[in-house]
């Protein structure tokens, strides 16, 4: 598959050999300098040649990544991130092609790029930095700022109703939905190494804050205090256990819902909660806990969604393949002569 | 081949203009008689023409659809003005398409669709046929439709899908009079129909019907005879300017040794071009269709930065949605050619009528200075040529390159004369080589302001680029006052020094005199024709064809010293006049514009150059 094309790092490769030599300039405490040290543990453990990490990203906080690294990268415009990432790979399937998005960039003016590249199914890794606010243009609302929510330009609270990462990748058919948490760097790197391992578009949704303009705008699914309570870490062929004390869980009941149940009451015992299957096809159980939120349930992370399709970029390469292998046109000398020509 | 003594009239060029329903199969008519044409050794020019609609209402004037073909015994440069025959399959074309008849023309109308409500719903008072309005023209009165009905009777075919043929039945009148071989037709429609036995055999038996009829018609006393035209040995072909615009980018592609990529989304009257290239993946060619005209251009310049020839291909409201990213290009000063197929405009405008009113937009419609080479291609086939120098220009100097063409030039056809790739000039991109430890992403060339080419997958050269402006030499951010300004000035002056390596600016005539006309781009055939029949009549008149805009060539201004009058003809409201006065202001201009969605006809202008002309003398 697509992944093996990517040519190997002879010698193995370290943290420093992505470092970049320039100065981070992300405000102190942003849950950006986390994620950027996630993504510099995951390349050399990935194993593939230096060279070949391209990074891409649009416009916001979280765009200014491929200064931040020793790769080659682009820093576009606003929201066309995707489109550009879509270039890169198809132009050289030998690349690992990320790229780095926020939710403004992602889900306003990218939406259109965000959605098409999740429908190819192209073989990129895109982290979407979530902080459900404008921080580079310093605080006005995103597309995922929570209904109600004052900021800049709703001095009032929003009247907008907010998109869910998740559900947007679900619907425009995607094969690969993560989602982590900036606090957590050990489940970042899990899930970053997931979805570069996916064949297809892989998207990483971060919750991130963002320490100036929406600070703790995460914090129940993150703090030390209440995550516990809030968040769900999924894994793949495991019950879906969460709590201080592993003593809650996630049951399907005979309406088809999804109830929040504690073991030992009302007779559930860990056998009645479900168990994730990240590899389901059938999308409607993923949708279903992608859309989940704190207070009434749990925020769920890790890797909700990962199943097998064909990448465009395979199809793409195979019918080339086939094309110069059986057209009768070899080269343009080929083409200019081909079909009705006469000499004058 | 005929039954009647018919007599052989020799002409020298002849216009001929099929009209009908925009469903009546015109376009597939003119091009089959067009293919006759040149497969008879005639050099031509066509010019379709046809309403934005698919399917505009029925015998209305809105949907009617044309095709003209200009063809000759000498090198055809435009559709021409006036036809010599019309071929109407309805009231409604006969209505809107007299105008562009000579007076005297030969006229094939459709008598069977001259009915009442067909004549009314045309907007005529009266029936043409009868109130004396066509006095003066020779009227072939053909009973098309009654006579394919006829030809067909018997046959296992229903009357709907037989009826589609009547347009073969007008075609084989036209193989008459112009006494041309069924073959090149014949193998079209076995080709198109391979899967439909019996469709291939209808059209083939109207075809024949048609050339039957004609021979028995009173009216035709005579067959016309245009010598096969003495131009350039050597094999050619037909070509539509889209198509020589997609071929002329892949074959810079071979020549560079880059493979090509084309980002792109539907738009008249470009389309074809993103379909032309989807058709040679066996040269390599990857087609991305966007999901809009930004993320078009956007994964070219991903494609380029990864060491494609890339090329984004558009019409004006698609060029609207690129400037950002052409911006893009222009400061990561990647190669990218952004193909401009303009039409009517602002906004949606005449889709699907020509114009050549993106200009200015080429030039400067970006935020801040950013310099872009500028292109125009000045006939459908050497828009091979302009794509081929788009290519070597974006390569080797690292620069997007828009090319302008125009719906005339990209649906019209001429003949194309096939060129060997060994003869067409090298393109060196400036490529980096592998662990070059003095690489670094902004240091350029210090004669021509080129910076290297380094891919990603390349070896010790890792390095970032983006929107933001950079240090000169190392490429890291900066938004230093003075170092901004530099790279300014380097953006503009690597565009600037591109006229070292262009063609001077060549004159048509003399190279001083009374009347200098100046045109550009896709209006060259009409103009060199007006040009050249003053110049026949011993007039002092001479002609600069511009098709390199940005930068212009080195002699533009020596060429505008010579003379008494310059006009500037363009179909815009003064375009590139008013980028001449920028470039040039110590001289007056003329100007003689036209924004109807239509070509120059030879007649207005040479009627605009006699005007200038008696002015100067009298």
């Amino acid at each position: 598959m697509t992944e093996n094309t990517i040519p190997k790092s002879i010698k193995p490769l370290t943290k420093e050999d992505f470092e970049s030599d320039q100065m981070v300039k992300w405000c102190p405490g942003c849950g950006d300098h986390a994620i950027l040290k996630s993504v510099e543990k995951v390349f050399p453990k990935l194993g593939y040649k230096k060279e070949n990490y391209t990074v891409i990203s649009g416009i916001g906080c979280s765009s200014r990544f491929p200064y931040y690294m020793n790769t080659y990268g682009i820093h576009g415009i606003h929201g066309r991130a995707a489109a550009i990432a879509t270039g890169v790979k198809l132009a050289n399937p030998e690349l690992s092609v990320w790229m780095i998005t926020g939710d403004g960039d992602s889900l306003a003016i990218g939406g259109n790029h965000f959605i098409h590249l999740v429908r190819r199914n192209i073989d990129i890794n895109v982290l979407l930095f979530n902080n459900q606010i404008y921080g580079l243009t310093k605080g006005q609302y995103s597309p995922t700022t929570p209904k109600g929510k004052i900021t800049k330009t709703s001095p009032h609270g929003t009247i907008e109703h907010p998109f869910n990462p998740g559900e947007l990748v679900i619907g425009s058919r995607g094969t690969f939905f993560a989602r982590g948490v900036d606090m957590n760097p050990k489940l970042m790197t899990a899930i970053m190494e997931e979805a570069a391992r996916h064949d297809g578009t892989s998207i990483v949704e971060i919750l991130q804050n963002c320490v100036i303009y929406n600070d703790k705008t995460h914090q129940l699914i993150t703090s030390k205090e209440t995550r516990d309570d809030n968040q769900l870490i999924v894994e793949h062929g495991k019950p879906m256990i969460f709590g201080k004390n592993k003593e809650k869980g996630l049951y399907l009941n005979d309406s088809n819902r999804l109830e929040m149940v504690k073991i030992g009451e009302n007779g559930i015992t860990e056998e009645d909660l479900l168990v994730h299957d990240m590899h389901d096809p059938d999308s409607s159980l993923h949708l279903k806990l992608a859309t989940l939120y704190p207070p009434e349930f749990p925020a769920v992370l890790g890797v909700i969604r990962s199943v097998k399709a064909d990448t465009y970029d395979d199809l793409l390469k195979e019918q080339i393949a086939y094309e110069q292998e059986n057209s009768p046109i070899k080269n343009m000398d080929d083409l200019l002569n081909s079909g009705d020509t006469w000499e004058m | 081949m005929t039954a009647k003594d018919n007599k052989v009239v020799e002409r020298k060029d002849v216009v001929v203009k099929f009209v009908g329903d925009s469903g009546d199969g015109m376009q597939l008519t003119g091009t089959l008689f067009s293919d006759a044409a040149a497969y008879a050794g005639n050099d031509l020019a066509t010019f379709p023409d046809y309403p934005a609609e698919i399917r505009a209402p029925q015998n209305t004037v809105a949907g009617v659809s044309g095709f003209q073909v200009h063809f000759g015994d000498k090198k055809i440069h435009s559709s021409g003005d006036l036809c010599d025959v019309l071929v109407a399959m309805n009231p409604a074309s006969l209505r809107a398409n007299l105008k562009w008849a000579k007076k005297g023309a030969t006229l094939i109308l459709d008598v069977d669709s001259f009915l009442d409500k067909y004549i009314e719903r045309a907007g005529y008072e009266s029936n043409p046929l009868e109130d004396g309005s066509l006095d003066g023209y020779n009227v072939i009165k053909a009973p098309v439709t009654t006579l394919t009905k006829k030809t067909i009777e018997g046959m296992k075919i229903d009357m709907k899908t037989a009826l589609k043929s009547k347009n073969m039945f007008a075609l084989g009148i036209m193989f008459y009079i112009f006494n041309r071989s069924f073959d090149t037709a014949f193998r079209f429609i076995e080709n198109k129909f391979r899967t439909k036995p019996l469709v291939v055999e209808v059209n083939k038996k109207v075809l024949r019907a048609g050339y039957n009829y004609a021979d028995t018609v009173e009216e035709l006393q005579s067959v016309i005879q245009v010598p096969a035209a003495r131009i350039a040995k050597g094999r050619y072909r037909n070509m539509t300017g889209n198509i020589a615009t997609a071929w002329g980018l892949l074959a810079g592609a071979e020549k560079a040794g880059r493979p090509l990529f084309l980002g792109s989304y539907p738009i008249t009257p470009a389309t074809e071009i993103l379909q032309e290239f989807s058709r040679h993946k066996s040269l390599g060619a990857k087609v991305f269709q966007a999901e809009d005209e930004i993320a078009g251009i956007t994964s070219a310049i991903g494609a380029a930065f990864a060491g494609s020839l890339a090329v984004t291909s558009t019409s004006g409201p698609g060029l609207s949605l690129k400037s950002e990213a052409i911006g893009l290009a222009i400061i990561t000063e990647l190669p990218l050619v952004i193909v401009n197929v303009q039409r009517g405009g602002p906004s949606t405008g005449l889709p699907t009528k020509s114009e050549q009113a993106d200009l200015l937009q080429a030039l400067y419609g970006r935020n801040g200075e950013a310099p872009a080479i500028v292109l125009a291609a000045t006939s459908s086939s050497d828009c091979f040529d302009y794509a081929f120098e788009a290519s070597r220009l974006a390569l080797e100097h690292m620069t997007p390159v828009i090319l302008l063409t125009d719906g005339y030039l990209a649906n019209g056809s001429q003949l194309f004369k096939i060129p060997e790739m060994k003869n067409l000039p090298e393109i060196k991109p400036p490529l980096a080589q592998q662990n070059d430890e003095h690489y670094q992403p902004y240091k350029r060339d210090p004669e021509t302001y080129i910076r290297k080419w380094a891919l990603p997958g390349m070896e010790g050269l890792r390095h970032r680029l983006g929107g933001l402006e950079k240090w000169d030499v190392t490429g890291n951010v900066s938004t230093d006052p003075e170092n901004h300004q530099k790279m300014v000035e380097y953006r503009e002056k690597k565009v600037q020094k591109v006229a070292d390596r262009i063609p001077e600016q060549e004159v048509m005539g003399e190279a001083s005199g009374d009347l200098l006309v100046v045109s550009w781009g896709g209006s060259k055939g009409a103009v060199l024709n007006a040009v050249t029949a003053l110049q026949d009549e011993g007039k002092s008149i001479s002609h600069a064809h511009f098709s390199y805009i940005n930068p212009l060539p080195k002699n533009t201004e020596d060429i505008l010293k010579g003379f008494k009058h310059i006009v500037v003809c363009e179909l815009n409201m003064g375009q590139f006049v008013k980028y001449l006065k920028i470039n040039f202001p110590h001289y007056s201009y003329l100007q003689y514009n036209k924004v109807q969605g239509l070509p120059f006809t030879e007649g207005e202008l040479k009627t605009k150059f006699n005007q200038i002309l008696e002015g100067v003398t009298g």
